[in-house]
């Protein structure tokens, strides 16, 4: 599903945040990047999704070559993967609804459609009480599940989760995880980035940790699952 | 992959339907923005409105002098072509006289007919258009000459023969002084066209200007919703969906400066309207102030929605490529 072969990243201004990286994460895996703050995990999550486009070697996801995907077909690209963030970025102008319906709006679908899959992704999240409120008026674990909705409520075949617990105290944290566990269990293939060691290994998934932009070790389950 | 595998299985995939889901989707996807431009245009009354303004009263100003030149040239073009000499008769010359010079005129190589205009006729006229009659009341004697009015065999265009006729007629006896009326009227057609050029200078410089006001607003709503622009690229918005709102966006504003426009010629032409007619009937002219008709109105909107959406475009062009998710 997303393969890294000798991967370098050198941010303009010399700094160099991955080098020589090589992974193999398999379709339906659920894998966490783990590291300090720094150590490129946000790096590598950008550059599975063409938000940065890598210096050298070769990056395969979803059967496609990054270096080949031209600028204009990048969207396209983009709408088999799902995103989640610390600070959630939800607009704030926008009810939870036009929140967890943007991507499907931004795919076209047709309204009857969006209704029912934004219905069905609060309700896994356990929000349908609050399809109508807006975002300041939830807590910030209300806020963040509403991220967790957007982030599938299109279906993407990889859901990149960038340090999606960073702001939630344990307990919060933990029922995070569990949902993105649901998401894989239905074969999601799902990469998430987290500094949060101690919480990444009672997860006992697959764990990636960098270390000053290189892979220090691949713990837990191997490649497939 | 998941995501693909569904899509693939849809059951109505045939080129056909594919064809038309997509066309679909282009449809309601413009109608979202068009409804959802529309109601962001609502939703923050004063600042587009007074936007609007401004956009407005640029576009009337042009519009309003391209209408005004419209009279004057109606005005003109009932004068231009029968240039005609007016002779002011010595006040001996009596009616008699006169009559007899006018005839005699008319025979003329260079005239093609002639009218006299008795001193008593032009008294009882001017009596009732000028509105003095009390003031002429006190008059024991008719002030005014008879008058002789030429029209030669030559246009405006023949300015020598004619200058070379109304000094023949000048040197005549019974004649006091010669009036060429196309004089007045080559310098007015001549000051017009200046007029003409100052106006397509202005025109220019207020259309730049509604340009600059609506790539402003549009620069500012970009960045108003950076945001939102971010969130969109990341989850796989193509620069036309994002830009769309925009676009529609400036089309508003263009199309609603352009009624405002409107409305403000349409009242000022009201306005006008009676005092112009006065005017008219002391010139004893049926002249009619012309206002905008529904083929200039049409185009008022049109160059309004035009530069709406020009100047969108810039400014989408211009500042949302550089906003990239982070
Ligand atoms: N846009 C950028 N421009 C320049 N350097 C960057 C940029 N983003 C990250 N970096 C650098 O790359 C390294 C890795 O950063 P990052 O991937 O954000 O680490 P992490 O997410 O593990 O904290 C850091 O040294 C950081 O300063
Ligand atoms: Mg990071």
């Amino acid at each position: 599903m997303i393969q890294f072969t000798h991967v370098h990243m050198n941010y303009p201004g010399g700094n160099e945040a991955l080098r020589n990286i090589n992974l193999h994460i398999e379709q339906g895996a659920m894998v966490y990047i783990a590291g300090r703050s720094g150590a490129g995990k946000s790096t590598l999550l950008r550059l599975v999704a063409l938000i940065d486009r890598h210096s050298r070697g070769q990056i395969i996801v979803n059967g496609q070559n990054l270096a080949r995907v031209r600028n204009a077909r990048i969207p396209i690209f983009r709408r088999h993967i799902g995103f989640m963030f610390q600070d959630h970025r939800l607009l704030n102008d926008r009810t939870v609804f036009d929140n967890v319906a943007l991507p499907l709006v931004i795919a076209g679908s047709r309204h009857r459609e969006i209704r029912k899959r934004v219905q069905a992704a609060l309700d896994k999240v356990s929000l349908l009480a609050k399809v109508n409120s807006y975002p300041m008026a939830l807590s910030g674990g209300e806020q963040q599940r509403v991220g967790v909705a957007r982030a599938v409520v299109h279906r993407p075949a990889i859901l990149l989760a960038d340090e999606p617990t960073g702001n939630l105290d344990p307990t919060l944290s933990w029922d995070t995880m569990k949902l993105f566990e649901q998401f894989n269990q239905v074969g999601v293939t799902v990469l998430i980035a987290s500094h949060d060691i101690d919480m990444v290994r009672r997860m006992s998934k697959r764990i990636i940790t960098l270390k000053k932009g290189r892979i220090l070790t691949h713990d837990g389950t191997p490649t497939t699952q | 992959m998941n995501a693909a595998k569904r899509r693939n299985t849809r059951p109505d995939k045939t080129a056909k339907s594919a064809l038309r889901h997509r066309f679909e989707r282009w449809l309601l996807q413009h109608a979202q923005a068009f409804i959802f431009s529309l109601g962001q245009y609502i939703k923050h009354p004063v600042s587009n409105i007074l936007t609007t303004a401004v956009i407005g009263i640029s576009l009337a100003l042009p519009a309003s002098f391209y209408l005004l030149l419209d009279n004057v040239r109606h005005v003109s073009s009932g004068w231009d072509g029968s240039s005609q000499i007016t002779l002011f008769l010595q006040t001996e010359i009596d009616d008699t006289q006169a009559l007899a010079f006018a005839n005699t005129l008319a025979n003329n190589d260079n005239v093609r007919e002639t009218i006299l205009i008795k001193r008593a006729e032009a008294l009882a006229e001017y009596r009732q258009l000028s509105g003095f009659a009390d003031a002429l009341e006190i008059l024991d004697e008719n002030p005014l000459p008879n008058v002789v009015l030429v029209k030669p065999h030559f246009d405006n265009a023949n300015e020598d023969q004619i200058k070379t006729l109304i000094k023949a007629l000048e040197t005549m006896p019974a004649v006091d002084s010669a009036q060429y009326d196309s004089r007045w009227l080559q310098r007015l057609l001549s000051l017009l066209d200046i007029v003409n050029r100052l106006i397509v200078i202005l025109s220019t410089l207020l259309g730049v200007a509604v340009l600059l006001v609506v790539g402003n607003t549009i620069r500012l709503a970009i960045h108003n919703h950076r945001a939102e622009i971010e969130i969109s690229k990341l989850f796989g918005g193509t620069d036309s969906f994002i830009q769309r709102p925009f676009l529609y966006s400036g089309l508003w504003y263009g199309m609603f400066g352009g009624i405002i426009a409107w409305l403000l010629i349409v009242i000022s032409t009201h306005i006008l309207r009676q005092p112009v007619r006065q005017l008219a009937n002391l010139y004893a002219s049926d002249f009619q102030l012309i206002g905008l008709g529904f083929g200039h109105s049409l185009v008022l909107l049109g160059v309004g929605i035009a530069l709406g959406l020009v100047g969108s475009w810039i400014a989408v062009k211009r500042h949302l490529r550089a906003i990239e998710p982070v």
